[in-house]
């Protein structure tokens, strides 16, 4: 194999290409290289009053713009040393539950699936298998409607604000959703049984995972932040455990343990350290369908997916049927000078956000840690472990079964910031 | 709005990604009701964000969701143009730059130090600026994100060769339409609906806070008016010009607005 050159990664959010240099067969270096343009979130949220943290966030992704909202308004309300009433949690379980069924339906049926089904999209899926990707679109427009009845729109939402939500979504457009989510939790249960029967690449990895993880449930919203090698923080404690670095090849920064180790955010990681609270027909899909954990082969992260569809349905129902608002929907905040963390479980992984503001409400510094820029370093010791078995392939071939690797992390890298290109050529003599 | 052309009966179309955050692409994809049978009337022939496959242009119609942050943007948009017939401003990053457009206030190479530790690693221009500033648009689409239906409804009438039906009316007209009692005159909650173009709904009213303006301006706004009913609202000052100087913060009505709302807040500070 000499050079193998693909214009750009599709089906990925953002842009980034994939740089393999071999010699002797061997990888002599692997780089994912982000050229998203830099974005500077950051920066524009300097001087911003904090109401506003919660929109200007959500634009930094059009796909989990929820977990970004959700990161800004328990980081803020962190500083303010608020807490929500249960009311306001659940429906923020609720509104996540939406993001999660649109994000990982789309990831799942037309992201990933076209890999392994030797389709170059969902669109040509149809023409072979219509009635599979018609329910795919309707287990996504589902978790949009719950966007949609919560926030006004599933594409950057405007209910969500730091104290809880601007109103009470009307009651009637919710329940009048049952329907659908008792439709969708069965396809759900049976996108898992399928999912088991997919052709995955072979690949074992000893990864480090890293999620939230709450005792009572699925980590999402708050808890604690767990490793598989054992390290418990708090979220306030994230940066003494996680560090990101800038490297010359990226527009995102790549994200390290302390002990300068990669570790593995998103669903691989949630379903491996938190089985145990997923819902009792997630748990029966994970029996029934045989899935041992861990799961560790990275293709494999759309099995995870799968589960997590179930559980995002099955706590959708739950959520949904006990809906009764009750008492103020947002707290009235009293303004003061504070810093406060924030972490939630996006789709894709951990997303962390840290706040410093003044005693107008003001930000003064803002941090945020994308799961995307936690698992590019990881991404590239994948490749690195996937190049031996790809090595003696014909080149589209090997084109795809990297680029598949790549997808197969649904990686947001309009998030880490973003052109996905991959390249493999031969370097040196 | 230029008419529009006649489109071949099955055309070509290409979605364009510049920077952003695929939020306007997600629309398309979120079609899920319309997406095959769009998929059966036009020929997707460049859409990265759904598809490996890549059919060469030139392309009838394209659709570029982004503003242009780079160097390397700066040219490829040039190419985008020469190879579609028809281009379509897609959101309003596309449309007025957007939020990056936030970076044309102040100094880019000050944010660069702020989030990047390595700020010599990066490549981008000082401004964010709209497609409209490198290259003839044919139409545009505002909205942060774009209402989905408004892209069905104009990708209708490129086939049907008819204009589309795209009223240029502000969101306040929605808040009638939809019997919503009037955030800023009842509940004194800064609003930018008097002035920004409709086309989501009326949505942020709906939910009982002040739009904030991802529509981006209505040429049927009175610009001057609503600086003078936002100041007296200002909980400190400045917070207005915050409110114009956001996701469209870089159209020239907005940008004009800001300005005058800064002055005035600066009038107001005790000597």
């Amino acid at each position: 194999m000499k050079t193998i050159e693909v214009p750009a990664l599709a089906r990925v959010e953002g842009e980034g290409g994939l740089y393999i240099g071999l010699k002797d067969g061997q990888a002599v270096e692997i780089r994912l290289d982000i050229y998203e343009p830099p974005r500077f979130f950051e920066g524009f949220l300097v001087n911003r009053f904090l109401q506003e943290v919660p929109d200007i966030t959500a634009r930094i992704c059009g796909i989990c713009p929820v977990a970004y909202q959700m990161s800004s308004v328990y980081a803020l309300e962190s500083a303010l040393g608020v807490k929500v009433s249960p009311q306001v949690r659940a429906l923020r379980r609720l509104m996540y539950c939406g993001e999660y069924i649109e994000s990982h339906a789309l990831h799942i049926y037309l992201l990933q699936a076209p890999d392994l089904l030797g389709q170059p999209s969902a669109l040509d899926l149809a023409a072979i298998a219509p009635q599979v990707v018609k329910d795919a679109l309707r287990l996504k427009k589902i978790g949009n409607e719950i966007l949609k009845s919560i926030g006004g729109r599933s594409v950057h939402p405007v209910n969500a604000c730091v104290g809880g939500w601007y109103r009470w979504p009307d009651i009637a457009p919710l329940k009048a959703l049952l329907p659908d989510l008792e439709w969708g939790l069965e396809a759900a249960i049976d996108c898992v049984k399928w999912a088991v029967t997919l052709p995955f690449p072979d690949l074992k990895i000893d990864y480090e995972f890293v999620a939230l993880h709450h005792p009572e449930e699925y980590g999402i919203l708050e808890g604690e932040v767990w490793s598989s090698k054992g390290r418990k923080l708090s979220v306030a404690d994230f940066e003494k455990g996680y560090l990101e670095e800038h490297v010359r090849h990226s527009n995102a920064l790549h994200g390290h343990t302390m002990d300068g180790g990669n570790y593995l955010v998103g669903p691989l990681a949630r379903l491996n350290l938190n089985h145990a609270q997923l819902l009792p027909l997630a748990q029966k899909a994970l029996k029934d369908n045989k899935i041992k954990l861990p799961l560790t082969n990275p293709y494999k992260s759309l099995i995870a997916r799968a589960v997590e569809l179930v559980q995002a349905y099955e706590e959708a129902i739950m959520l949904v049927k006990t809906y009764q608002p009750d008492g103020p929907a947002h707290i009235e905040l009293k303004l003061k000078a504070g810093e406060g963390a924030g972490a939630t479980e996006a789709p894709r992984g951990l997303l962390y956000h840290r706040y410093q503001i003044d005693a107008q409400g003001r930000v003064q510094f803002a941090r945020i840690v994308p799961p995307t820029a936690q698992n590019l370093p990881r991404i590239e010791e994948d490749l690195l472990a996937l190049v031996p078995k790809i090595i003696a392939m014909p080149q589209e071939e090997a084109t795809l079964t990297a680029e598949h690797l790549v997808r197969s992390y649904d990686p947001c890298i309009s998030c880490a910031t973003h052109f996905l290109k991959l390249r493999v050529e031969e370097t040196g003599e | 709005m230029t008419l529009t052309p006649k489109l071949s009966s099955k055309p070509k179309v290409a979605v364009y990604k510049f920077s952003s955050c695929d939020g306007c692409q997600l629309a398309l994809l979120n079609l899920e009701d319309e997406l095959l049978d769009l998929a059966k009337a036009a020929d997707i022939a460049y859409f990265l964000e759904a598809t490996r496959t890549v059919k060469s242009g030139p392309y009838d119609l394209g659709l570029v969701e982004g503003s242009v942050t780079t160097p390397h943007e700066a040219e490829r948009i040039k190419q985008v143009r020469a190879e579609c017939k028809f281009l379509i401003a897609l959101g309003t990053c596309a449309t007025a730059g957007g939020i990056q457009a936030l970076r044309n206030f102040t100094n880019a190479d000050e944010y660069a130090k702020t989030v990047y530790p390595h700020p010599e690693y990066l490549e981008y221009l000082d401004k964010a600026t709209p497609i409209s500033e490198h290259v003839e648009v044919d139409l545009s689409i505002w909205g942060c994100p774009v209402n989905k239906y408004t892209v069905v409804e104009v990708i209708a009438a490129l086939l049907q060769n008819r204009r589309p039906n795209f009223p240029p009316s502000p969101v306040c007209l929605e808040c009638k339409r939809n019997g919503t009692i009037c955030v800023l005159v009842a509940q004194g909650i800064p609003c930018l609906g008097p002035v920004v173009h409709g086309g989501c709904g009326a949505l942020c009213p709906a939910n009982g806070r002040g739009c904030y303006g991802c529509f981006g301006p209505s040429s049927a706004g009175n610009f001057n008016s609503i600086v003078s009913v936002l100041q007296p609202l200002e909980r400190f000052p400045g917070e207005a010009a915050l409110l114009l100087r956001n996701f469209s913060g870089y159209a020239p009505a907005f940008r004009k607005a800001a300005d005058d709302s800064l002055k005035a807040s600066a009038r107001k500070e005790p000597k």
